[in-house]
């Protein structure tokens, strides 16, 4: 019985030596997140209206909007990728990436700013091929 | 679960309520501390089986109140939580930390 | 007259998870007292109540520990949703129950690759780790993350699993219940792991009550409670038994831990052919009041979340008990008597969590 019981795990520690590792060679294979994954934060800023609502409702208050400016900024390593801003963005401008965010030795903020929208050209211009 | 079995009893007859518990053949399962507008509120929660009692006592902010770690013997570590972060005064503990169980930065932070 | 001299064990051991520390007072490398000392990682997190509102609170409910975070989770959301006397519909009552018994088999299967570490089984503890990775890949693919989920939310879930993801973790179980048998068959029957679990630190049964002992290192000792059976969630539609052993020892404590996972695997197997269709959350309104009192098994015990509140968003308090709390003064009394060599894996078998001890 002593020995019978020992031979037990010899075949799976011998199994386990002729075969390849569980684990995957990262990083020269790159990871390959499921879906669902929560990783970071992006934002599609031509979108946005900068209502605020995603910077009341962020329980650790990384992100500040600002109207005035156009900006929208979030501060990477605060956010705990809970996902509630971006089920409370009206315009759905807010996504949950998969990948997470790149280790810094600092603590970065990453900011968007929306490009001023072009002014209206005048109509003599809107249409070259229609000139004379 | 908890509105009914509610007992409010004052800070002396701790002692009798608990040795009731004891010999009907209850075990302590908590004890949790709320902080009132004039003192705390002490709930004591007993269970056998399935089932679950609870006793109450209003604290006044000084007034002191007996241990029953000598009748439940692990009712030590939940008394030293209280009187670490709350700063009620319970007296008598079998095994005292005076203090000491959780390292704080500000006295009795839960006081306030 | 045997001298007696006192060792400082902790915080900073190989072989523990988390910092604890206990003085022990020994007689010739016979442990004849302990003096436990908890306190390394008290957070506060109970505090936060005054500054983050009721629905806000769930991430930081499910951040009390990265094991057992789930259960967490959803027992502050159950006992806030009791309290505001919402109704979650039936189908979020499955999700949980499937995520807390996975989370269950996650928790017991990383429990026994510590048991083999503590006792220097090395390729034991990576085999049983590498079952768990598995587990931890099923949680990833249906809520998102790893170890903090973030699905739980004051009125049902964030989340929906489809049926057919469902039905693929159950074909994936099923798999994995082969290999969890080989496993087990080691733990359980080799002579070198017997040798050192087998009559170490036992607890009669009636210490077992008197101290407060709670979850599998109860069971153990033989006494036949499972906080399931009081029905929250969707355990009143699914039939089981609690898993109980007599004897008392380190040996029975693991064995109650193994049979637990083929229940859980079971437990899943039925809610699968159970779950309804249907929403999974229903809208909240209001500010809670009143107090509530819920009880939800752990994988490590009994855990008691006691909320209350009076009508505004911010909760008056809310007090975790947490199952490892209880478990300590009845560790202390296995230790009375045992070898010096044993004191880690007592330690190990009543499966600390010492970050949910203090939150």
């Amino acid at each position: 019985m002593r020995h019978m019981s020992m031979i037990n795990f010899t075949k799976t520690a011998l199994k386990n030596f002729f075969s390849k590792p569980a684990t995957r060679p990262y990083p020269a294979v790159p990871r390959l997140y499921p879906e669902r994954t929560r990783g970071s934060i992006g934002i599609d800023i031509d979108a946005c209206i900068f209502c605020g609502i995603c910077s009341k409702k962020c329980p650790t208050g990384t992100i500040t909007v600002s109207r005035d400016t156009k900006t929208w900024q979030i501060r990477p390593f605060g956010c705990i990728q809970c996902g509630e801003c971006v089920s409370v963005c009206p315009k759905k401008c807010l996504t949950m990436q998969q990948n997470y965010t790149i280790p810094n030795a600092k603590k970065t903020e990453v900011s968007f700013t929306q490009a001023q929208k072009p002014t209206e050209p005048l109509s003599a211009e809107k249409n070259p091929e229609t000139k004379v | 679960m908890i509105d009914t079995d509610i007992s409010i009893i004052s800070a002396g007859e701790i002692m009798t309520g608990a040795l009731k518990m004891k010999t009907s053949g209850f075990r302590l399962v908590q004890i949790c501390a709320v902080r009132t507008a004039d003192g705390y509120e002490l709930t004591y929660s007993f269970g056998r089986e399935y089932e679950i009692k609870h006793l109450r006592v209003q604290l006044g902010t000084d007034e002191e109140i007996a241990s029953i770690s000598d009748i439940f013997s692990p009712a030590f570590l939940y008394e030293n939580e209280i009187s670490d972060l709350f700063g009620a005064k319970i007296k008598m503990i079998n095994l005292d930390y005076h203090g000491n169980l959780y390292r704080l930065h500000s006295e009795t932070p839960f006081k306030n | 007259m045997s001298t007696r001299s006192v060792v400082p064990f902790g915080p900073q051991h190989p072989v523990l998870p988390e910092p604890i520390h206990l003085d022990l007072v020994l007689e010739d490398e016979l442990v004849v007292e302990a003096i436990p000392s908890i306190g390394f990682i008290h957070r506060g997190l109970e505090k936060l109540v005054e500054k983050k509102d009721f629905g806000e609170f769930v991430y930081v409910a499910e951040r009390i520990c990265g094991i057992c975070s789930f259960m967490h989770g959803m027992g502050y959301c159950e006992a806030v949703e009791r309290t505001m006397k919402i109704e979650i519909p039936n189908r979020a009552k499955y999700l949980r129950t499937i995520w807390s018994e996975m989370s269950r088999i996650h928790s017991h299967l990383l429990w026994l690759g510590l048991l083999a570490d503590a006792f220097g089984f090395e390729s034991l503890f990576m085999e049983s780790w590498r079952m768990r990775e598995k587990i931890l890949d099923m949680f990833e693919y249906s809520t998102g993350g790893r170890v903090i989920f973030s699905v739980n939310k004051i009125g049902g879930q964030r989340k929906d699993m489809s049926n057919d993801m469902i039905m693929d973790f159950v074909g994936i179980l099923d798999g994995m219940e082969k290999e969890i048998k080989a496993l087990s068959n080691t733990f359980l029957l080799d002579y070198a792991v017997k040798s050192r679990l087998d009559g170490v630190g036992i607890l009669t049964k009636q210490q077992a009550h008197d101290l407060g002992a709670v979850g599998p290192f109860m069971r153990a000792s033989g006494i036949h409670l499972d906080t399931r059976n009081l029905g929250y969630g969707a355990y009143s539609e699914l039939s089981f038994e609690p898993i109980t052993s007599d004897v008392g020892d380190s040996y029975a404590r693991t064995d109650v831990r193994i049979r637990e996972i083929y229940q859980s695997i079971d437990l899943i197997r039925q809610a699968a052919q159970k779950i309804p269709d249907g929403e999974f959350a229903v809208p909240v309104k209001g500010f809670p009041s009143g107090e509530y009192m819920m009880r939800v098994e752990q994988p490590r015990g009994e855990a008691i979340y006691y909320v209350k509140a009076n009508g505004t968003k911010n909760l008056d308090r809310m007090r975790v008990r947490t199952p490892t709390f209880a478990n300590i003064p009845g560790l202390v009394e296995t230790l009375k008597g045992c070898q010096l060599a044993d004191v880690p894996i007592l330690i190990l078998t009543i499966d600390p969590c010492i970050s949910c001890t203090e939150r």
